[in-house]
């Protein structure tokens, strides 16, 4: 009963979507005053998404509809149990299983996958080509994440489980502390842009060019539920890095705000980091991911197992 | 095997009637077709029924971004119609009302381009500076858009002198905004990865397709009616033609940023020179005659014809706006390009596609024209309905 709940409510899904509607407005709201705009008030992110559930949910003929109708479900499974792993993991560190890293960053694709799925179902070349982009970026993009990831294994000694990661920081030091963690949390940073298909990664949407791309048939509480998903995302990614990168959170006197600042910080970071670049073209995309990136995550990984 | 890849019939960013087929083969652009015509309001067919004073209202509403050069192409086809020179003030007004609109055209399309590679923070910065120019020519005109300024033998509104340091004043702001937009886009580094060498419009094709302004200027075609055919005030002020030989999407960027200098200098030559006097002729009747009419666009050159059998009605009224051709240009430079970079290339030409629809007679195999008229319409949409309802049997 309790591991349900813990899945649903709290760490899981109600508590996700509660937060990363948050993260969603803070995004806008920055992305707002950085462009001299007023910004949408708090709940909007909440109102995009229960008006998006009243809407029609209109099917293209000729796709393949149980598969474009499940993958947007797919992507939300994926993401809560990411979310769930994770928060579980900074909240009881001792709970967990050996190997639960490999878990995370492996239901850590199922939300692109999902949106590649889904693309395909529903049968428009746009979306097609998307998915397609969608497909290149993610092939580009995980390679240096795991080296990145790989950082943080060496580290912390050879520990493969979340909760052992962050007590090893919270005794001696979090990763970013390092030569080699400073680089790899900027390996990181730039997959996490990446993984969140915000500018300059957006190019499987790219409304300007492919008119929102994967989503371009999607309609009603399907797209919905893929916006949730993104939102979700927003903020489990930041969770994700703040484990792995900055030494997690603590509940303890003003270790509170110190966690909060670090997600904030986080997200600071997507927010301008999207709002300061325009949209790069899938062949730079996949340039830039395996040439200079990955060679910092190499750089990276040499120099933890070197001591530094 | 080639896909085709609509955009259109209505475009979902430039929100204009137009259609772009792109022939792919995954994501490179073998061949584009470009169709328009989709929005025909028959102006020049209207501006026979109109005035002579009418006409040039009524052709301000050809384009809501440039809606003061078809004015402009209109007085010029008039006054060399009826052999009428403009007073020296008038001229100097009319040169800074056309130039405070480059500025501010150019300013949407550098929003606008901002928006279609992404960068959403140019998009609002531009447009939040290119209020002061809005302002601008609400003061001096009244209006923000449409500022129904010109007429044949003068202008409608003076400059007042004592708005004249509250306008200098504006220009000034305007200039630090110009080198921020300046080094934000011409010093990007990700933005010069975008845009250069992407599209190029060689100097030959560029002359083959006939394009006009700042399509053909990057590409090493000094063109500018400004310069070749002086009107208004152009010939007696300092100024030059900004010219590249690139022809890319980036050096179409930098022709419209570097422009947007020259304007602000030619404004503020003409608010030096400007001296007293009368600002209308009051003109009354036109002679029977021909009159054509050229003016420099924020996009190129503006072409008005006009024929007169003396009464107080054009005979005949001919336009030909500039998007016409240079949107042509893009079955050459799309070619090639990635569907990625297409859409920026389309976007490059600021195309206009409200000022360039044109009616089409279609032939058929016998050579014979085919026409529908509104009886036929309405004949196809009942056949039509009864087969849908045939169909759905209802």
């Amino acid at each position: 009963m309790n591991a349900y709940l813990a899945y649903l409510v709290f760490p899981g899904f109600l508590f996700t979507a509660a937060a990363g509607m948050l993260a969603s407005w803070i995004d806008r709201k920055l992305t707002a005053r950085v462009q001299w705009r007023v910004g949408p008030p708090l709940l909007q992110p909440l109102y995009d998404f229960v008006k998006l559930l009243g809407k029609e949910t209109i099917v293209p003929k000729g796709s393949s509809k149980i598969t474009f109708l499940l993958a947007p479900v797919l992507g939300l499974v994926g993401v809560t149990f990411v979310s769930t792993m994770v928060w579980s993991a900074m909240l009881w560190p001792e709970g967990g299983f050996t190997g639960d890293l490999i878990v995370v960053l492996y239901f850590l694709m199922v939300p692109s996958l999902a949106v590649i799925l889904g693309a395909f179902a529903s049968k428009n070349r746009l979306a097609s080509l998307g998915a397609s982009r969608e497909m290149k970026l993610m092939l580009a993009d995980e390679l240096p994440f795991l080296l990145a990831v790989l950082v943080v294994i060496i580290q912390s000694g050879g520990s493969l489980k979340l909760g052992q990661l962050m007590t090893y920081q919270q005794s001696y030091g979090m990763i970013l502390g390092s030569v080699s963690g400073v680089l790899a949390v900027v390996v990181a940073v730039l997959t996490m842009q990446a993984k969140l298909t915000l500018v300059p990664f957006d190019i499987p949407e790219a409304e300007t060019e492919i008119m929102g791309g994967v989503f371009v048939e999607y309609s009603g509480p399907p797209l919905a539920v893929f916006k949730l998903t993104r939102m979700m995302m927003l903020i489990t990614m930041p969770a994700v890095l703040t484990l792995l990168f900055l030494g997690g959170v603590k509940f303890e006197g003003w270790h509170i705000l110190w966690s909060l600042l670090k997600f904030f910080v986080l997200l600071l970071l997507i927010t301008l980091i999207r709002n300061t670049s325009p949209r790069v073209r899938i062949d730079q995309a996949v340039r830039f991911f395996w040439g200079p990136v990955t060679v910092i995550g190499i750089v990276a990984v040499v120099l933890a197992l070197l001591g530094f | 095997m080639s896909e085709i890849i609509p955009i259109g019939p209505y475009h979902p960013l430039q929100e204009e009637p137009e259609f772009f087929r792109l022939h792919v083969e995954g994501e490179i652009v073998k061949k584009l077709e470009i169709e328009i015509g989709y929005n025909h309001r028959g102006i020049e067919k209207l501006a026979e029924s109109k005035s002579w004073d009418q006409v040039v209202f009524l052709v301000e509403r050809i384009c809501g971004i440039c809606s003061t050069s078809h004015p402009a192409a209109s007085i010029c086809a008039m006054e060399d119609l009826g052999g009428i020179e403009a007073p020296e003030r008038a001229q100097y007004i009319r040169t800074v009302i056309c130039e405070l609109e480059r500025v501010h055209s150019h300013m949407l399309w550098l929003g606008l381009a901002g928006h279609f590679i992404g960068y959403n923070t140019v998009w609002m910065w531009v447009w939040k500076y290119r209020e002061i120019v809005c302002d601008l020519l609400d003061k001096i005109t009244g209006n923000r858009q449409s500022y129904a300024m010109f007429k044949c033998g003068g202008v409608r509104r003076d400059i007042l002198d004592e708005d004249m340091l509250w306008i200098r004043q504006s220009l000034n702001k305007l200039k630090p905004a110009l080198d921020l937009f300046k080094g934000a886009v011409m010093d990007d580094p990700v933005i010069h990865a975008r845009t250069k060498g992407v599209g190029v419009l060689t100097r030959q094709q560029a002359i083959d397709y006939c394009v006009v302004g700042p399509t053909a200027r990057p590409s090493g075609v000094a063109i500018d009616v400004r310069k070749d055919n002086p009107y208004f005030a152009y010939d007696w002020i300092d100024w030059d033609i900004v010219v590249l030989e690139e022809g890319d999407v980036f050096s179409k960027t930098a022709v419209r940023i570097l422009e947007m200098y020259e304007s602000i200098k030619i404004i503020e030559q003409c608010l030096d020179k400007m001296k007293p006097g009368v600002i209308d002729l009051h003109v009354k009747e036109l002679p029977a005659g021909e009159g054509v009419g050229r003016a420099e666009a924020p996009r190129g050159e503006v072409f008005h014809y006009c024929m007169s059998d003396g009464s107080n009605f054009p005979m005949r009224y001919k336009v030909r706006a500039p998007s016409y051709t240079n949107i042509f240009s893009n079955e050459a430079a799309c070619v090639g390009q990635t569907v990625a970079d297409a859409a920026l290339v389309l976007a490059a030409v600021d195309p206009c596609y409200c000022c360039t629809e044109r009616s089409i007679t279609v032939r058929n195999d016998r050579g014979e024209e085919n026409i529908l008229t509104g009886g036929d319409l309405i004949r196809l949409s009942h056949e039509r309905t009864k087969q849908i309802r045939k169909e759905l049997g209802v």
